[in-house]
């Protein structure tokens, strides 16, 4: 019987056509997930960069852009060399710096262990996540009239911004990162003697830390977003003060010489928290 | 040490429908005994080592050791997962250590120890490894240095090899063999590998699926020293082809339903 079904649909089969087949498309370098020569990325990074670079010369080159509009890169370069040797460039680069260490250093001490502690436990999770997933919708900046009227124009209103800002997709992220930690790492710790502060301490913060810090790494750059959105409404320095002031007299080559400096140091603490995540997560790796 | 089970139910609830894991089991591990539970996949075996683990509470019935009932989790009853429970954080030796690190132990006499359980699962030379540089086999090997380091009265293996190729683990049962008469460790282990319960236990349990109870429960007159033309002898492939049809007849009736 069972010889008599085959033999059957080997007939049938015998009077299919044959499959159509498909081209197969060539290797390139767009071909999903497959390893760019060294050459070819080097290219494309330095393109990317040197390509809008040489518009901007070209556009502002041959005035097809008033200068009041595009500065040119030279008038961008002397205005930032111009408040450097000032002075005031330091002064307000360290003024804003120093207002995201204190408002996102706080969003940080507080979202950790919140996080950990949503991720870890099912009642930490009730009582926080639906305030929270609720809260980190409102936009930050919407608070800033109200933060002032609560906390007047000084420094507190403004690192009350940064904190608002990022404390909850904070916390939320590392919640989440902390609930990543495999079950089986957290039962087999009971069963070698550990108590509940011991898997905490010693399983779930190690497992969950190089993913808090990328968490941390992604919040900073919205924290320095914010901090420039504060500066603008009311202050007496900082960078974002800075553009103010520059644009009140069309001095659009400050204000790209500033748009420079807050790049800079953006991309350093991007770079600072990479380093200290790929050592910390060397493991992971 | 005696490990009692009796009368050992758990249900899960699933979505408000109850789900029956294990029905009725009355199990007794006597000390220094190699007891191996066989059962299709979903008979109850995963369900039946976190129970005496303690990392889950039966339903009903009781587990005792040596009369005392089981409260929760301890270090004297070292668990062991099929894969990936090592600290992907940690070398090979801090694995190892993890339970001694949380006594009160000095450096040295924690060392010694770890030393010990690292030569005896031949982990020696890649003590300062971390797991992912690991070999499946050896991966496994630190997990159950790391549980044996903690001298559990029982040590519960949870389909310890299941992933492993067929050379590596065969490598393994005999270590764990080996490691069994070395330290007298009693040992509860859980598989669906017929040829691998009745090659390395004393006693074998046969458990029914749907749920799941303890369909058999058979000694094995095997000689203590096994190896592996053991596999080839007539007695053992006896045995090894009655246990079959056991799980076989077991597996039928629950498909049959
Ligand atoms: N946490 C759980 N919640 C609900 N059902 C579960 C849970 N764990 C196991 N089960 C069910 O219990 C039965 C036994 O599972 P398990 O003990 O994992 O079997 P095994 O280890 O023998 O494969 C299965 O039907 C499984 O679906
Ligand atoms: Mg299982």
């Amino acid at each position: 019987m069972k010889a008599a079904l085959a033999e059957r649909s080997a007939d049938v089969r015998a009077t299919w056509p044959p499959l159509p087949r498909r081209t197969r498309s060539r290797r390139t370098a767009l071909t999903i997930r497959t390893p760019l020569s060294r050459r070819a990325a080097t290219a494309l990074t330095v393109g990317s960069l040197a390509v809008p670079f040489a518009c901007w010369v070209v556009l502002s080159a041959t005035g097809a852009v008033p200068a009041t509009f595009l500065p040119a890169p030279g008038a961008v370069l002397s205005a930032g060399w111009e408040m450097a040797r000032s002075g005031e460039l330091a002064v307000d680069a360290w003024t804003t710096t120093r207002r995201v260490l204190e408002g996102f250093g706080l969003a940080v001490l507080v979202s950790v262990p919140l996080g950990i502690l949503m991720g870890t436990f099912h009642a930490g999770q009730a009582a926080f996540e639906p305030v929270i997933g609720l809260l980190r919708y409102l936009p930050a900046s919407a608070f800033i009239p109200l933060l002032i009227i609560w906390l007047g124009l000084g420094e507190p209103s403004k690192i009350a911004i940064l904190f608002i800002g990022t404390v909850f997709f904070n916390t939320l992220m590392t919640a989440d990162v902390v609930r990543g930690v495999p079950r089986a790492l957290i039962d087999v710790s009971y069963t070698l003697g550990a108590r509940r502060g011991e898997v905490l301490r010693k399983v779930v913060v190690p497992h969950a830390l190089p993913g808090i810090i990328d968490a941390v790494r992604v919040n900073a750059a919205a924290a320095w977003n914010f901090v420039v959105v504060a500066e603008l409404v009311n202050s007496t320095a900082g960078l974002g003060y800075r553009i103010v002031r520059a644009q009140r007299f069309l001095q659009t080559d400050k204000i790209f010489a500033v748009l420079v400096v807050i790049g800079v140091i953006g991309v350093t603490i991007d770079v600072a928290l990479r380093l200290v995540r790929a050592r910390v997560g060397r493991w992971a790796a | 040490m005696t490990l009692e089970l009796v009368d050992v139910s758990m249900d899960y609830g699933l979505r408000g429908r109850e789900k029956r894991a294990l029905d009725g089991v009355n199990i007794t591990v006597s000390p220094r005994e190699f007891l191996c539970v066989v059962g299709a996949s979903g008979s109850g075996k995963s369900t039946l080592l976190s129970l005496v683990a303690g990392l889950t509470t039966p339903t009903s019935g009781v587990i005792t050791i040596d009369g005392r009932p089981i409260t929760g989790p301890g270090p004297d009853r070292g668990l062991v997962f099929q894969t990936g429970s090592l600290y992907p954080w940690r070398t090979v030796e801090r694995n190892v250590a993890f339970g001694l690190e949380l006594l009160d132990l000095d450096a040295a006499e924690r060392r010694r120890r770890v030393d010990w359980y690292l030569a005896e699962t031949g982990l020696a030379d890649v003590r300062r490894s971390l797991p992912r540089q690991l070999s499946g086999g050896q991966q496994q090997r630190a997990a159950i240095a790391r549980a044996l380091v903690c001298e559990p009265d029982v040590l519960l293996l949870d389909e310890p090899f299941g992933a492993l190729d067929v050379q590596t683990k065969e490598d393994m049962q005999l270590l764990i063999r080996q490691i069994w008469r070395d330290t007298g460790t009693t040992v509860l282990m859980v598989t669906h590998d017929v040829e691998e319960a009745v090659f390395l236990g004393t006693r074998v349990v046969v458990l029914a699926s749907d749920p799941g109870r303890v369909a058999a429960d058979l000694r094995i007159p095997l000689a203590e020293d096994r190896t592996l033309a053991t596999k080839r002898s007539p007695a053992f492939l006896e045995l090894r082809a009655s246990v079959e049809d056991l799980v076989r007849a077991q597996h039928r009736s629950g498909v049959a339903r």
